[in-house]
């Protein structure tokens, strides 16, 4: 159920992003999610793709600074109110959010989460009958 | 283990004595043979005989680079050309090379020294010696060169460059020392590190690094990557080369072979000397050499001398660490800030790496004062918040020690351009335009 996430470091300059898609693109490997937090100087990539260990040696070859997290992946209806009542629960059982993304298609969303404290996040997600998809559904969208 | 026991050891009284001795016999040479000092003497309405105990130097007149330049490139000789078997040249960023010649006996004095320093760091004739310093005009690499032969070691003469060839060499052939400039150790320990190959599988353990200023961090740093004791071991192409110095197993000062090249302290703006102990310019008097004396040459190292009898048994006077050099100071927005003051404190914070590059630039009529930073690849976070506060850090514990706050930028790994000779870490850009 826990998905691992690679974060890289990039600094703000032309090209940087283009250079790791291509590294991954040739390597055979498939981004299924990313965002993008940046600042003047620099930026944090986070992405999900379909062979965690291979992206960390392709990017690490070529000197990337690469960090591994682990985020739970939330896959909810794609409607109204359908994210507030998963965030209600996670409010409520005392988990704070780091960061958070998502992607939506057709009847379906998704939402990566990074909390503090993932396990009790998983947990009280689970026992609310929310559904947390794991990292070869997630690979597959 | 002394490589000259007598010398190095010898009373203060004694050493006093030899030195005066040496004093009046290169002031006379340098009066008799070489015009350049015979028109400085002169001015000052000084004569050989003025000159009878080494207390009588301070009524020399000083020499500095810019008349090595004016000289170029053979006018400070007080050899005939005929006796000059070696030339050197220290690269000039600016303007001309200054370019120094050697006698046989020169080059001799100079194996000794450096010789000295090889002892004291621990190497003995059944040792192989990795010199990575560049061969050819810089003096590092032959000056090593001649000492490891001279004590009857094995030389592997690398030369600086082709850094993987550096290091399997060194695997396979089991070097024990290292000798090279600190930052060039430095990247070769990344180097190392990023090989797979095993630190245990090396036979190094002693560097003998200089050719530039490093600090006490800059130490720990390389004898822990490299596991390694490493050494200073001081010169300048002026005097001789490297080997006007080295620090022994104590590595609380680098000892100066004062019977061949006399140093002083010097408050760089009286240009009076300082009370014994305090900081200043350090200044040199070859007392030996034939080829080309210098008599008060101004290092613009900023620096102090020790001359308490060391716990290694020497009594040679012993250098502290060089805080940066009178010339190196920049000025930015008024404040004087010395590179090394930068360095050591982004060598004592353990989330960076020890590459770094401070970039000086003029906009709007105000200085700007950026430094590059790397961050090691451990600490590298996914949370803003975490790289934000590194930065922070940084910032202010660089601002607390420069009394400037700096542009921190932090850059990816290894973007900083790692140096096979004498590392670049400033550039000023006020001077370029």
């Amino acid at each position: 159920m826990l998905i691992k996430q690679l974060s890289i470091f990039l600094e703000n300059k032309k090209g940087r992003f283009t250079e790791v898609a291509k590294l991954l693109g040739e390597a055979g490997i498939n981004m299924s999610a990313f965002t993008v937090s940046e600042n003047s100087d620099f930026g944090i990539l986070r992405l999900i793709v379909s062979d965690t260990d291979k992206a960390i040696q392709v990017l690490r070859e070529h000197l990337y600074a690469v960090s591994v997290a682990d985020v739970i992946c939330l896959h909810c209806p794609n409607q109204p109110g359908a994210l507030a009542k998963a965030m209600e629960i996670i409010t409520a059982a005392g988990v704070f959010v780091e960061y958070m993304y998502a992607f939506s298609e057709g009847a379906a969303a998704n939402v990566i989460i990074r909390p503090d404290n993932i396990e009790r996040c998983a947990e009280v997600l689970t026992e609310n009958k929310l559904e947390l998809i794991a990292a070869s559904e997630l690979y597959r969208l | 283990m002394y490589w000259n026991e007598t010398i190095e050891c010898m009373s203060r009284d004694e050493m006093r004595k030899l030195q005066s001795i040496r004093l009046r016999r290169v002031v006379e040479h340098a009066y008799h043979n070489s015009p350049f000092y015979r028109k400085k003497m002169q001015e000052m309405g000084l004569e050989p005989g003025d000159i009878q105990t080494i207390d009588d130097i301070v009524k020399l007149p000083f020499t500095v680079k810019q008349d090595l330049r004016d000289n170029y490139p053979f006018g400070l000789m007080a050899v005939p050309m005929s006796e000059i078997v070696r030339l050197h040249a220290s690269s000039g960023t600016t303007g001309k090379p200054i370019v120094v010649g050697y006698t046989r006996k020169d080059l001799g004095i100079w194996a000794e020294a450096v010789s000295r320093c090889l002892y004291a760091f621990g190497f003995n004739r059944n040792d192989l010696v990795q010199v990575s310093y560049g061969y050819g005009l810089f003096t590092g690499g032959l000056g090593l060169h001649a000492g490891v032969e001279n004590i009857g070691g094995t030389v592997i003469p690398m030369s600086s460059g082709n850094t993987q060839k550096q290091i399997q060499l060194m695997h396979d052939f089991g070097a024990k020392g290292l000798a090279c400039t600190p930052s060039y150790a430095l990247y070769l320990a990344e180097t190392i590190h990023n090989s797979g190959i095993p630190l245990e599988e090396f036979q190094l353990r002693i560097g003998a690094f200089g050719a530039e200023p490093w600090t006490e961090n800059m130490r720990k740093e390389l004898e822990e990557k490299l596991n390694i004791k490493a050494y200073d071991i001081y010169g300048l192409t002026e005097i001789s080369g490297p080997g006007v110095g080295g620090e022994c197993e104590c590595q609380n000062g680098t000892h100066l072979w004062e019977d061949h090249f006399f140093p002083e302290i010097i408050d760089p703006v009286t240009l009076q000397p300082v009370e014994p102990g305090q900081e200043g310019e350090l200044v040199f008097t070859t007392l030996t050499k034939e080829g080309m004396p210098m008599i008060r040459y101004r290092t613009r190292d900023l620096t102090h001398l020790i001359y308490d009898k060391c716990d290694c048994g020497r009594t040679a006077v012993r250098m502290g660490r060089i805080l940066g050099r009178s010339d190196d100071m920049l000025i930015i927005r008024g404040v004087n800030v010395f590179p090394s003051q930068v360095e050591s404190v982004i060598l004592e914070l353990p989330e960076f790496e020890a590459h770094y590059l401070i970039i000086v630039d003029r906009v709007n009529n105000t200085d700007t004062f950026q430094i590059q930073v790397e961050v090691r690849p451990e600490y590298y976070s996914d949370e803003m918040n975490k790289m934000l506060a590194l930065k922070k850090k940084i910032t202010n514990r660089i601002q607390s020690v420069v009394g400037l706050q700096p542009d921190i930028k932090i850059v990816e790994p290894r973007s900083i351009e790692r140096s096979m000779g004498k590392a670049k870490h400033v550039i000023d850009k006020r001077k370029l335009s």
